[in-house]
């Protein structure tokens, strides 16, 4: 019998990428290497400001200086930048693009593949949808919308160049520049994003979402998203994730930076399922993420949460930073590990304002060859009067070849600190399994019950339309994966 | 309704259950008894089919097809139902979505109608009334944080709500106290038909008080050593296994 199951698991595990597929459009592609000529090339393309080619200028000359982190537990092979394309756009001039009718059909008919109808996804579920398409952004919905009360959400081009001066005062203020080898590589030829600007007392009254997918062969996808919530205000994000399948990995290195002003809220939710590379550990995207939020006001609050199941290698660490007194960090997490992926995840809470507290619930899932570790830093600075974390961080292992680790960090130089840190490792349980099955359930089915049971305090973060997309998505990934 | 032949199981390459025979009619009970560590626990998994136990030879039939090579979801389907002796717990998994998808699934299986949330809640508080369940336990995680009894209590719960052919109730008297015993007793007369069978495994002759079975069989050493009615319990509780070693 046991054999039978495994084979069961091995079936499920073979489960084909669903997203795979690749757009035929013309591409306008800068070919591979990186040097100024390049970083000007973009800022060029963008008719960006003279203030913006010299913030890059300055990335790029800081990151040659660089070299990559090698402390992630990780096994990494060696990335060589002059073999990839920093900039692809598609073909013809993006900037004339007025309305969904300008957008190319095969571009459309790639985001129906996806599961995103543009016309009725957006309407049905009032989200607003900012497509990024590789480099350029193409198409954002519901902007007369949200322009009635004074909600910005545009591309990042189209930000520098309209908002300069929001630009300016906020862009690398939560990451600077200089801030870590693939963060300065994205400030040096970050090509596209989002932008968001909440006015004062606004409630958002979309939840504000973009898809961003990567296209094209050999390059990287490099973007930039901001969000400034002005004081009183709120807003809840999504974005969501694919890619095609290549035998080759791709880079992505994102820079995602949050600002939560005077009483201002942010709910920022992710759904990864970059393209994991195949049952061999073949191909895949390396995730390379920077985000961070700052809480700048009092009574501010930012919460991630993050779904992980897709890319071959995931390095991010949603952080806040809670300087406003009373202001509050929060890190939902879920990081699904198959095959051969391999996911450093985690988050830094770092307490400087009084009264500030943090929640940490991080679930790590390994199947397959998988390796899946936690890591997250809490610190409490020396004003930080009463700071309280709670941290959590559960595994759960699904075959016997993978592997789950933690490593939490504290730095406390407050006495009034308190910092609770419980950590769980488990296995799915064989008694688990014949229980649901005696009861009439597949094996498939008690499987992804007890997975989403497991993670059930994290997707009950995400916003109700994504909470059941995570848990579909939770079930190709995973049905029958143990052994 | 059950036929068991000659029946070998070993778990982990030892020999647990060596040459068991038992006939068990429609709308019959039966209880089987013996020591600890008889294989009592051995006989009602491998019943539901349970990985790893495995059969090394002799047959099992179910209304007279086999179950040797029936996967635990496919008995369950054709009306096999284990209670357990230690319920396991789903941590986050709501106790009533659980139910209801258990018992979905079965009806999937037959090609019999599924119910929707609410005509479901209606049918398990019903049930529940019969058990003097509180509802909140529908709100919580599959057995999770539940005492010894409720867990018991949510077994026989499934029970009345699954509707099985053939019940096997394994310790399910085990750790209770009388009260409780009281209830569930109550719950399994409750399913008590001419047309379902039900299989009382346990150690005491106190649950037969309650439930009072039809036949009474010793099993000791992987064997049953003897079989009669249930004076034969009362038997066992005055002189204790060691007679019949």
């Amino acid at each position: 019998m046991m054999k039978k199951q495994n084979q069961v698991i091995e079936d499920a595990i073979n489960l084909k990428y669903k997203h795979g597929f690749v757009t035929d459009i013309d591409s306008d592609i800068l070919p591979p290497g990186l040097n100024e000529e390049v970083v000007r090339f973009i800022s060029q393309k963008k008719n960006e400001p003279e203030f913006m080619l010299e913030w890059r200028l300055k990335a790029y000359r800081h990151w040659l200086t660089m070299t990559e982190v090698s402390w992630a537990h990780l096994k990494i092979e060696p990335i060589d930048y002059q073999k990839i394309s920093y900039y692809a756009a598609p073909k013809g001039d993006a900037n004339a693009l007025k309305s969904l009718d300008d957008v190319d059909p095969k571009l459309l008919e790639t985001y129906e593949k996806l599961g995103i109808p543009l016309h009725e996804r957006a309407r049905l579920a009032g989200v607003a949808v900012d497509a990024v398409f590789d480099s350029v952004s193409v198409a954002t919905t519901f902007k007369d919308k949200l322009h009635k009360v004074g909600v910005i959400f545009c591309s990042i081009s189209e930000a520098i160049q309209k908002y300069p001066d929001l630009i300016q005062q906020y862009l690398g203020s939560v990451v600077p520049y200089k801030d870590n080898f693939f963060a300065t590589l994205n400030s040096a030829v970050f090509s596209d994003g989002s932008f968001v600007y909440i006015p004062k007392g606004v409630r958002c009254p979309l939840e504000l979402s973009t898809y961003f997918r990567i296209n094209a062969a050999n390059t990287g996808q490099f973007e930039r998203t901001l969000i400034i919530a002005d004081e009183g205000s709120y807003v809840s994000y999504l974005e969501g994730c694919t890619a095609p399948m290549r035998d080759q990995n791709q880079l992505h290195a994102a820079v995602v930076e949050l600002v939560a002003l005077k009483d201002a809220k942010i709910k920022y939710s992710t759904v990864q399922n970059w393209y994991p590379g195949d049952e061999n550990g073949q191909g895949g995207i390396y995730n390379f993420v920077t985000k961070r939020g700052a809480c700048r006001g009092d009574h501010s609050k930012i919460s991630w949460t993050q779904i992980e199941t897709g890319s071959a290698i995931t390095w991010k660490y949603p952080s806040v930073i809670l300087q406003g007194d009373n202001s509050v960090g929060e890190f939902y997490s879920v990081a699904l590990t198959n095959h051969y992926q391999q996911a450093d995840t985690g988050t830094k809470m770092i307490h400087l304002g009084k009264n500030t507290s943090s929640t940490i619930i991080s679930k790590g899932i390994a199947a397959g060859h998988g390796q899946n570790s936690y890591r997250g830093l809490v610190k409490v600075g020396p004003a930080a009067e009463n700071a309280r974390n709670y941290s959590q961080c559960d595994s759960l292992l699904l075959s016997d070849s993978c592997g789950a680790h933690t490593f939490p960090y504290l730095e406390v130089k407050n006495n009034s600190a308190q910092v609770e840190h419980e950590a769980t490792t488990s296995k799915i349980g064989d008694e688990q399994l014949f229980y649901c099955r005696s009861r009439g359930l597949t094996e498939e089915d008690a499987v992804s019950m007890i997975v989403n049971g497991f993670c059930k305090q994290v997707f009950k973060e995400l916003p109700m339309e994504f909470a059941v997309e995570a848990q579909k998505l939770m079930e190709v990934s995973l049905e029958g994966a143990v052994g | 309704m059950l036929e068991i032949k000659n029946v070998n199981v070993s778990v982990n390459q030892q020999a647990i259950l060596r040459g068991i025979d038992l006939s068990i009619g429609k709308g019959e009970v039966h209880a089987i008894m013996g020591p600890n560590g008889s294989g009592k626990s051995t006989l009602a998994n491998v019943l539901a089919g349970k990985p790893d136990y495995t059969l090394d030879s002799g047959e099992i039939l179910f209304e007279g097809a086999t179950l040797n090579e029936l996967e635990p979801e496919q008995r369950a389907v054709l009306g096999l139902f284990l209670g357990f002796q230690y319920p396991v717990e789903i941590p986050g998994v709501n106790n009533l979505y659980f139910l209801r998808s258990a018992y979905n699934s079965l009806q999937k299986a037959r090609a019999a109608s599924e119910l929707d949330a609410l005509d479901f809640i209606q049918l398990v508080k019903e049930k529940m009334k019969t058990l003097d369940m509180s509802e909140k336990y529908l709100k919580r995680g599959v057995n999770e944080g539940f005492s010894g009894g409720e867990k018991k209590r949510n077994e026989i719960l499934q029970m009345l709500v699954l509707e099985p052919k053939l019940a096997v109730l394994d310790e399910t008297d085990s750790g209770l106290d009388i009260d409780a015993l009281q209830v569930i007793a109550k719950g399994v007369n409750l399913m008590r038909a001419p047309e379902r069978s039900i299989i009382l495994v346990t150690h005491y002759q106190r649950l037969l008080n309650y439930i009072e079975p039809d036949y009474v069989h010793v099993l000791i050493n992987g064997k049953i050593v003897k079989s009669g009615g249930k004076e034969l319990a009362l038997e066992l509780e005055e002189k204790g296994y060691g007679w019949l070693a």
